[in-house]
């Protein structure tokens, strides 16, 4: 009896309860990729290109998350895949366009306005088609093939009502903030401050108030929720309010970053959205949040190795990956898969 | 008044209706494989488009770089494309309907990504040209032959032939698939999966063989597609098609081959007519109303008749 045989199932032992820790613990995982690859890149590619294109992740990781909370809301709390909300997006983001350029208020009133026509069409939609539907017990395809009708008349409404030419919001692209030998553009820096201000108050919300609690139940087990004396009418209106608000936002912040407009920005952006919420664990709020900003993060850093076109399909491939490997995203649990 | 004045030309000009029978032709192939996959056997593929760029691209790339025979690609790339199809399928068929449905799309999206970047390869936006002498000589002789019967003039009259025999080649194959022993395995995984599952059918593999015939049948639409404008580029495979295909689909009805013949010249006629109707708008904000009517018919179809023109109640399984 060596102590070299006797001690080596111990190693094994502390080895398989370090990799169940680990399995059990998915977010952490995550967190140690992205530091590994943070590290990575800063050794090969060097300190300052990575930390500006962190930064510009962390940008376009703000109205990544936004976008996707909401999309996320809906799914947990009616099942429904909604193919239109990226047309919710590019709905906020004209209706910003038309009070701020066409009618001329400051675009943080407009921003306002958008986010509230925004939500009110998302009520509206739930009034006249979801909520009927669910009456009728509507089938899966049945409720997608609604969404992609839907996107169809929003997205081509808008087109008819303002044309395809790209519109320009009347934002300063071009001054911008140096710090460290990093730059961001003055308006970035607005959308990244607001948009983490709106997903903190967000968080916030659905982790302490009774009414984010009431939600995250019904997204859990919508039937569940009912029989315990949930209202569902009147907090299915609420998520709507909020599932279509922040998307409003996430298109006025997207298209203040970038300046300029276009009726599609919305259908480009839905799928990273989907890589967001999917990476994050369908249904979970938390999981959309910190989705949209690893998926934020993870395009920009792609840039630093392949042509920046290659970009936004860095998330269909996180898209495809976790669900591959981890089907019901960080945050999900098995069952909903 | 010119406010709705219909100018009749449009009906009796028949250059115009072969330009839509092919349209209509390669939409009712493109759907008759999502009709397999979702009429019969319940699976959400939302990646059609993406296997119709596959076929495409691979056809274009065997004739023009590899100096393969038209007519040896047609099928070679068909076969890629069923490939494609197991590939996708392998990790994607093991999720929940809704997920296949968003990784289906994203598939596809990434297929048109790599089409509109990898530019050596494709051509990039500017597109793959030269993939089709071997049709157009063929094509011509076709029309000298019909020109002897009085039919020359048509320069698309061969195309809209080949695309209408491809279409009812592929009906009657598939109607004899769907309904012999395997078709009927396909229904009843449809209807149950778990019940076929008890009776001992490897449900994964039957859905599997049924993503990829489509992923073929997908391919074979796209090169009617692309032999209509004779070139390929990454525009002509944006998930608007997918989405058309499903429109086709819903409007003929599920579970009915012929119905997703008729849904395609419906929706054809409809969306290629409206060209023709002098509204006082210009061009792109007709275009833009199209889509819209596309859409309502979409959200009023799913409504209030789910099961299409000639789809049967009984067998649509629309629930997860």
């Amino acid at each position: 009896m060596d102590a070299g045989t006797s001690s080596r199932p111990a190693v094994d032992a502390s080895h398989r309860r370090a990799l169940r820790y680990l399995a059990q613990r998915p977010p952490l995982v995550v967190a140690l990729i992205m530091l590994v690859a943070l590290l990575a890149l800063v050794i090969t590619e060097g300190l300052q290109p990575t930390a500006q294109r962190t930064v510009n992740g962390f940008v376009s990781g703000s109205y990544f998350a936004l976008g996707a909370v909401g999309l996320t809301l809906v799914y947990g709390t009616l099942k429904l895949v909604n193919f239109a909300h990226g047309d919710f997006l590019t709905f906020g983001a004209y209706i910003a366009f038309l009070f701020s350029v066409s009618v001329g208020l400051p675009l943080i009133v407009a921003a306002a306005i958008a986010v509230a026509a925004t939500a009110l069409l998302g009520v509206g939609t739930e009034r006249v088609m979801w909520r009927p539907m669910r009456e009728r017990k509507a089938g899966l395809l049945q409720l997608l093939l609604m969404t992609i009708g839907l996107a169809f008349v929003l997205r081509n409404s808008i087109q008819f009502v303002a044309g395809t030419q790209p519109r320009t919001l009347d934002v300063d692209v071009e001054s911008s903030v140096a710090f460290l030998g990093l730059r961001i553009g003055r308006t970035e820096l607005i959308v990244v401050a607001i948009g983490f201000a709106v997903l903190v108050g967000i968080a916030m919300m659905l982790r302490s108030t009774s009414l984010g609690k009431q939600m995250r139940a019904l997204s859990d087990d919508f039937d569940l929720a009912s029989v315990t004396g949930i209202d569902t009418d009147r907090i299915v209106t609420v998520t709507w309010i909020f599932a279509a608000g922040s998307a409003g936002l996430a298109g006025v912040l997207y298209t203040s970053a970038i300046g300029t407009l276009t009726p599609n920005i919305g259908f480009f952006l839905l799928l990273s959205l989907f890589a967001a919420v999917i990476l994050g664990g369908i249904g979970n709020a938390y999981g959309a949040l910190a989705g949209g900003l690893i998926i934020g993060l993870a395009q920009e850093w792609s840039t630093l190795l392949v042509d920046a076109r290659w970009k936004v399909a860095v998330g269909f491939i996180v898209l495809i990956l976790v669900l591959i490997v981890r089907p019901q995203g960080l945050f999900g649990r098995e069952r909903t898969v | 008044m010119s406010v709705l004045a219909v100018t009749f030309d449009a009906f009796t000009n028949v250059e115009f209706w072969i330009g839509v029978g092919v349209l209509a032709g390669a939409y009712a192939i493109f759907a008759l494989g999502l009709q397999l996959n979702v009429g019969y056997t319940g699976i959400v593929n939302f990646g059609q488009a993406g296997f119709m760029a596959i076929g495409a691209y691979a056809m274009g790339i065997l004739v023009v770089d590899h100096g393969v025979s038209f007519w040896l690609a047609l099928p070679l790339a068909t076969l890629i494309a069923m490939a494609a199809g197991v590939l996708i399928g392998l990790p994607a068929l093991r999720l929940r309907s809704d997920y296949f449905a968003i990784v289906t799309i994203a598939f596809a999206e990434m297929i048109r990504y790599t089409a509109q970047n990898a530019r050596e390869l494709t051509g990039g936006n500017q597109g793959l040209l030269g993939f089709d002498d071997d049709w157009v000589e063929f094509s011509i002789e076709v029309q000298d032959s019909l020109a002897s019967v009085g039919l020359g003039d048509q320069f698309l009259l061969p195309l809209l032939l080949a695309v209408w025999t491809t279409l009812l080649v592929l009906t009657v194959l598939l109607r004899r698939v769907t309904n012999s022993p395997w078709g009927r395995v396909l229904r009843a995984i449809r209807e149950d999966e778990d019940a076929a599952r008890a009776l001992g059918k490897n449900v994964f593999a039957y859905k599997l063989q049924s993503l990829a015939i489509a992923a073929g049948v997908g391919a074979i639409s796209g090169y009617f597609l692309v032999l209509n404008l004779a070139f390929i580029n990454p525009q002509q495979f944006e998930p608007l098609v997918t989405f058309l295909g499903y429109a086709v689909l819903v409007l003929g009805g599920l579970a009915s081959y012929v119905g997703v013949i008729i849904g395609a010249v419906i929706l054809w006629t409809l969306l290629e007519a409206t060209r023709f109707i002098d509204l006082p708008l210009s061009a792109e904000k007709v275009a833009s109303l199209r889509f819209i009517i596309v859409g309502l018919i979409l959200i009023l179809l799913m409504a209030f008749r789910p099961q299409g023109i000639l789809g049967k109640k009984e067998e649509m399984v629309l629930g997860d």
